[in-house]
């Protein structure tokens, strides 16, 4: 470790790994961090990602795809199901990755890229000077260190700290996270598909997910809003769910997380800092997916790092850039995505069998979400009158 | 004020330390340290996955 940087990154998740690499490609003097001693466990994730877009980011490797999936399947409260998402031209549309090795190669890639990694290295605070962002205070095995840097990049996931140092407020309100368990389980017959079940009589607020991890293996799990929380804990619907509808299931793993579905925050930049990932919030409030906003904005972010070494600037003026962009792609996509979600949350489970039912005699398998939604709010305008605005 | 987490069940995932408030917890490897800061909002044991943190009254 030395004592000064062009960029230190705070979380060597993907979108910190990936922010890494591409600072690193563009000849910056790049450090990631990452405060566990293991990068990529224990995990946090139901790892399902799209293939396409996770393709240009990185070459598909076996050693980090647990199994490709043909589509999903949605499944209304009374089981009238809704494929989607079949990729016409492979017939695979995604993958279940396993994140202990994927976020491992995706480290080892900004690594190779010319970056420094330090692991079980925790970021405590900001240094700063003139009100701006200098450099970071780092414990590393018991002993605090200074390290300086031009910029700082938060990628420090759900439990972000980095924004809050800098002066942005990051924090979630119960109804801005979705509180999640999942279970790897065995002895089932995981299928073909990414399933998802929706209804109250599963979760309130959110839904259940199976995604295969192997012919007989998957990720079960499921998520609550925040704001429906309390009484009710996910580890405890999770464990119900098991019981009723997969008796047989076998558990090999637990794991527990909190997904942020807010949906665009007001800021992810000031002076000498930059947001990325979870810790700008930039997941879908609607699905819970980091990945590929992650991954997408974290080679935005390094983007932004090339050009503001090249001039010299670090301040807003020059990272805003990064702000603007990743609003103007991700932060639209987040904004639909939440509107879809905050009535999604209000519907009776009748209701979500009617929308299901009105699907009847369409074929919906190759459909991706937004021309679905097209669909149902043809059929559908009453319940889904709010949607108005996103398909005009 | 502050809370207590019973780590014999908290998973680690951090959850709590994103809907804090105030900033007053912070998870470190495979736990989580509170500081003196805590207001006994409750919106951690709230949204805890596990049910791992219960306020002190």
């Amino acid at each position: 470790m030395k004592n000064r940087y062009d960029v230190i990154v705070v979380g060597a998740g993907p979108a910190g790994s990936i922010t890494a690499k591409t600072a690193a490609s563009g000849g910056l003097d790049v450090l990631l961090i990452e405060k566990r001693q293991e990068i990529g466990d224990p995990v946090r994730c139901a790892e399902g990602v799209g293939k396409e877009d996770l393709k240009k980011h990185i070459e598909p490797d076996p050693r980090w795809i647990a199994a490709e999936v043909k589509g999903s399947k949605i499944l209304s409260p009374d089981g009238t199901e809704i494929k989607m998402s079949e990729e016409a031209s492979s017939g695979k549309a995604g993958y279940t990755l396993e994140r202990k090795v994927f976020d491992r190669a995706l480290a080892q890639q900004a690594a190779m890229a010319g970056a420094e990694v330090m692991v079980k290295t925790r970021a405590t605070g900001l240094l700063r000077s003139n009100g701006k962002v200098t450099g970071i205070n780092a414990m590393y095995m018991g002993e605090t260190h200074e390290i300086k840097a031009n910029i700082v990049i938060g990628a420090d996931g759900v439990e972000s700290k980095v924004g809050r140092w800098g002066g942005i407020d990051t924090s979630l309100k119960p109804v801005d996270i979705d509180t999640c368990a999942q279970f790897l389980v065995s002895n089932i017959d995981a299928g073909e598909y990414s399933m998802f079940y929706l209804g109250e009589k599963y979760t309130p607020g959110g839904y259940v997910w199976i995604f295969p991890k192997g012919k007989h293996t998957a990720n079960v799990g499921l998520g609550l809003l925040g704001s429906k929380s309390g009484n009710v804990r996910a580890i405890t619907l999770l464990e119900n769910f098991l019981k009723n509808y997969m008796p047989h299931a076998k558990i090999l793993e637990m794991v527990v997380g909190g997904v942020p579905v807010s949906g665009p925050i007001k800021q992810t930049v000031t002076d000498g800092l930059m947001l990325v990932g979870d810790a700008a919030r930039q997941s879908d409030p609607l699905t819970g997916g980091g990945i590929i906003n992650g991954m997408n904005a974290g080679k935005m972010a390094g983007e932004v790092c090339i050009k503001a070494k090249e001039i010299g600037d670090y301040s807003v003026k020059t990272l805003k850039e990064y702000e603007d962009k990743w609003r103007a792609t991700i932060g639209i996509e987040l904004s639909k995505s939440l509107k879809v979600k905050n009535l999604l949350v209000k519907l009776t489970d009748e209701q979500l069998n009617q929308l299901a039912h009105s699907l009847k005699g369409v074929d919906t398998s190759k459909m991706a979400l937004p021309v679905l939604l097209l669909i149902l709010f043809k059929k559908n305008p009453k319940i889904l009158w709010e949607l108005r605005t996103l398909f005009v | 004020m502050t809370v207590n987490v019973n780590r014999y069940k908290c998973g680690y995932c951090g959850a709590c330390v994103g809907v804090c408030p105030v900033g007053a917890l912070e998870l470190v490897e495979t736990w989580i340290e509170v500081n003196n800061t805590c207001t006994n909002c409750g919106v951690c044991a709230k949204i805890c996955p596990v049910g791992a943190l219960v306020v002190v009254k």
